[in-house]
């Protein structure tokens, strides 16, 4: 290490579920270069200090969407946050809030991931379609209607950022919104009638309250926010639907 | 030990995995499936292909190209049989990823759109922007949710296969929440664990490429083959090896060194062209592009940056912002997030990385290994289509179209096979738990596993890169003996049970190491060039050149408990396409033409 080594004080809100009673921080000194991320300050730490270190990782190009933890109470994908924003300022890493530690910055998940099934995230067809017929057509308009709530990553962050799902661990949230306004939006889809159902349910968007803190920490900038208010209206609309014909709204 | 009974298990829960999964569960919804896998399958390397999946589409196209290119592409070294089948089905499989939602980039009337792709004839590449492999493992990953007989083990690491009356029979993993052990039954064990490319330093993986797969079926007797071809991928990042598509390539990027000049036309890809012409300059196929960075290095016509190192660049900013967000979203956030570059108004630094493993777990036509009851599907596999050098978006077709055949042969199978003896097997699993055991609980060890695996990249980049000789390679496989020695000796720092990432990473080196060896050994043997296996020495030089005679032939490397691997050579099914100069550019145009004339 040269005498002109640029060191970062990164402060891991560190938790040993077996040994530990309470999560407490640990203060490493790390030496880094400017194009180094969050993510391999931690691989430093991990490699050099402490193996038992322990964080999700992999693609480190923010697709993979394992990497998400609180960076100065800040939900952000560590491996796109480069320590060189924070220099000569300490960092303090703190796991995903709004949801339960298991050790160190992993988060249990299993809950978002019962959400994200529930909502029935595939085509149920409109029109079936053999493989001998080719692709279903889709016009630019039809394309533009849901490509964008496609991006989501499941990082979560969205769920770390929001304020009801710290409240409600029930509601269905975010990004799981925002996968079932994809389907409901695309041309080849029929299923929107029964994904309304769980829009309208005590899970579902009426929990929002409008914060927009989940499109702000959105790394894709997928706007579930935006999903949620759209599906807000559909609900409403829904609801007086229900009212004027007997097979009910949706349709 | 917990214990769970399925019929079909699989390993890897990325592209392939999730495919098989699916096509054993529309096959037989009766068929019990444990999907396993190491992280959320959304995690899975898949998710980082970029460019597209190439798939017969335009009508000027056809199946036969598609083959020629790949089996030309590949060296030879391609079973065309399996070629054949592969482009017939990939059209198909496309198609179905299209049914299911892949939201597949589409032209003005509303049809998928195709790419131009390195080393292919005809735009036959299939994109979803430049989130291509993203999109299709978030297709597949939410269309398998519809599936009730499809069980999740999500974060479940594999540590070995259960082996029994000369079946595979089953798997021990453990839940990485807990550290407990975990015995998975099943008639029929398909592989799906990708690649082993972070064997190496600089590469576009992810941190969870480390040939897992390879190394649980080579220590069960199966052969790995063709392991000595490792891909370079031309356009990546500097030090992070963070990958920039070919389909920048595809979409008019040039490649251009110091001067600013398109070095390629200096290496018979030629001559220049100003719009993207397939299989000419930047759309050449990888290993020759990549080798030609290395010349120009050599050359000192590579730039060299104070931090990055040398580097070319590749130049995208005649194409636009407005083109350039439409086509590359990716990339741009990439190169304006990563490194501070406008790709619109700036050159992008790139040198080769290493990209994906051509070889694998030898399997036939049918995804089929050696061991019954075992089969293996995607990068992790050797089916035989990508012989010595694949060509882009290749890899993510195969995922589908063997997913889809290995699920339906594992249904099969699984369907006629009797249940196995769940006492003898559970005996089995905890042999295999106290071993994996042994290795966290033990002490006085004084290796830090992250300075063996840095020392195994370093000699793997040194000795197994785009240029080997014979030196070079010999001084890798005597560190990886080494290594192999030093990793007995490994200290662990987390004893505990719970996320033990500390302990799961020495089980990953330790497969890691294994995989080396096949591909140095492989490597050394293989007195030739071909493909990405590019030599500079032999008596006269002559290892610089192909040889049909001694080397048309695949390497299998096979393990010996405590040993390097034994290496032995098998033969290429060749049936309608006999080896020929393999030329690109105006050269490649000119055998087209000479081959179309003797042929009529």
């Amino acid at each position: 290490m040269s005498e002109t080594q640029k060191i970062i004080e990164i402060e891991i809100l560190r938790y040993k579920p077996e040994s530990d009673e309470a999560p407490h921080s640990e203060l490493y000194k790390v030496p880094f270069t400017d194009d180094m991320s969050v993510l391999q300050g931690a691989q430093y730490i991990k490699d050099n200090f402490d193996g038992s270190l322990t964080f999700r990782w992999s693609c480190r190009m923010a697709i993979c969407g394992s990497c998400g933890m609180m960076i100065n109470g800040i939900p952000k994908l560590s491996c796109e946050t480069f320590i060189r924003d924070y220099y000569p300022n300490r960092i303090s890493i703190e796991a995903m809030a709004n949801f339960p530690i298991e050790k160190d910055l992993v988060v249990d998940l299993s809950g978002f991931i019962e959400k994200l099934e529930s909502i029935q995230p595939y085509i149920i067809p409109k029109e079936p379609r053999t493989l001998e017929q080719g692709e279903y057509l889709q016009s630019p308009e039809e394309f533009n209607k849901y490509i964008k709530f496609t991006s989501c990553i499941n990082c979560t962050l969205c769920y770390a950022a929001c304020p009801q799902v710290g409240l409600n661990p029930d509601f269905i949230g975010p990004a799981a919104m925002a996968l079932l306004h994809r389907y409901n939006m695309d041309s080849r889809d029929g299923g929107s009638a029964q994904r309304m159902e769980l829009v309208a349910s005590e899970e579902g968007v009426y929990n929002c309250s409008a914060v927009g803190y989940c499109s702000e920490v959105c790394p894709k900038h997928v706007d579930p926010g935006n999903a949620v208010n759209i599906n807000k209206m559909n609900a409403a609309k829904d609801y007086f639907l229900r009212f004027l014909s007997p097979k009910g709204g949706s349709k | 030990m917990e214990i769970y009974k399925a019929d079909v298990v699989i390993v890897g829960g990325g592209g392939a995995g999730l495919r098989a999964a699916i096509a054993v569960a529309e096959s037989d919804p009766k068929l019990k499936i444990a999907l396993v896998s190491k992280v959320y399958p959304m995690r899975s390397h898949t998710v980082a292909a970029e460019g597209g999946a190439a798939g017969v589409k335009k009508p000027t196209d056809s199946l036969d190209y598609h083959f020629h290119d790949t089996v030309g592409g590949g060296d030879w070294l391609c079973e065309q049989d399996v070629v054949e089948y592969f482009v017939k089905q990939a059209p198909i499989e496309l198609t179905q990823l299209e049914h299911w939602g892949c939201p597949w980039s589409r032209t003005e009337d509303g049809h998928v759109n195709v790419r131009a792709f390195g080393g292919m004839k005809i735009e036959r590449t299939w994109f979803a922007a430049d989130k291509s492999g993203f999109h299709i493992l978030h297709t597949l990953f939410q269309t398998s949710i519809k599936y009730p007989s499809i069980k999740r083990f999500d974060e479940y690491f594999c540590v070995d296969l259960l082996e029994e009356d000369g079946r595979c029979q089953g798997i021990v993993a453990i839940q990485m929440g807990t550290g407990e052990f975990t015995m998975i039954e099943g008639k029929s064990v398909i592989i799906a664990t990708g690649g082993a490319g972070r064997v190496f330093r600089e590469s576009t993986l992810g941190g969870i490429v480390t040939g897992d797969g390879m190394a649980l079926a080579y220590r069960h007797g199966v052969a790995l083959r063709d392991m000595e071809f490792v891909q370079y991928h031309p356009t990546c990042m500097p030090i992070t090896g963070l990958l920039f598509t070919e389909a920048c390539r595809g979409e008019g990027g040039y490649l251009v060194n110091k001067d600013g000049y398109r070095y390629l036309q200096d290496y018979g890809l030629g001559p220049l062209q100003d719009k993207p012409k397939n299989k000419y300059m930047e759309l050449g196929p990888r290993d020759r592009l990549s080798q030609a960075f290395w010349y120009e290095k050599q050359k000192g016509r590579t730039i060299e940056h104070p931090v990055l190192g040398s580097v070319v660049h590749l130049d995208l900013r005649h194409l636009g912002e407005a083109y350039l967000r439409e086509r590359l979203p990716l990339i741009y956030e990439m190169a304006e997030t990563f490194m501070g570059i406008d790709p619109a108004k700036e050159m992008i630094p790139v040198r080769a990385g290493v990209h994906y493993t051509m070889g694998g777990i030898k399997v036939d036509g049918k995804c089929a290994a050696s061991l019954p009851g075992l089969y293996a599907i995607g990068e992790c596999s050797s089916v035989g289509i990508h012989g010595a050098n694949r060509l882009g978006s290749n890899s993510l077709t195969e995922i589908v179209v063997f997913g889809k055949l290995a699920g339906d042969e594992a249904a099969k199978n699984a369907r006629t096979v009797a249940p196995g003896n769940s006492a003898s097997l559970l005996k089995q699993a905890q042999a295999i738990e106290e071993r994996i055991m042994a290795l966290k609980t033990k002490t006085g060890g004084t290796e830090r596993i992250s300075v063996i695996r840095k020392e195994m990249a370093q000699s793997m980049e040194d000795g197994c890169g785009i240029f080997r000789t014979e030196s070079t390679m010999q001084a890798t496989c005597d560190k990886l003996a080494e290594l192999r020695e030093r990793f007995k000796n490994i200290n662990l720092d987390d004893k505990s049970s719970v996320w033990n990432t500390d302990w799961l990473m020495a089980v990953e080196l330790d497969y890691q190491l294994d995989v080396a060896q096949t591909m140095a050994h492989s490597a050394i043997n293989r007195k030739e060039s071909r493909g990405a296996h590019q030599r500079l020495d032999g008596p006269n030089e002559a290892y610089k050149q192909r040889d049909d005679v001694n080397f048309l032939k695949h390497s299998e490397a096979y393990y010996v408990p405590g040993s390097a691997p034994r290496i032995t050579l098998g033969d290429v099914k060749i049936t309608k396409s006999q080896p020929e100069v393999r030329a690109y550019g105006a050269a490649g145009e000119k055998a087209d033409a000479e081959r179309k004339a003797s042929h009529v």
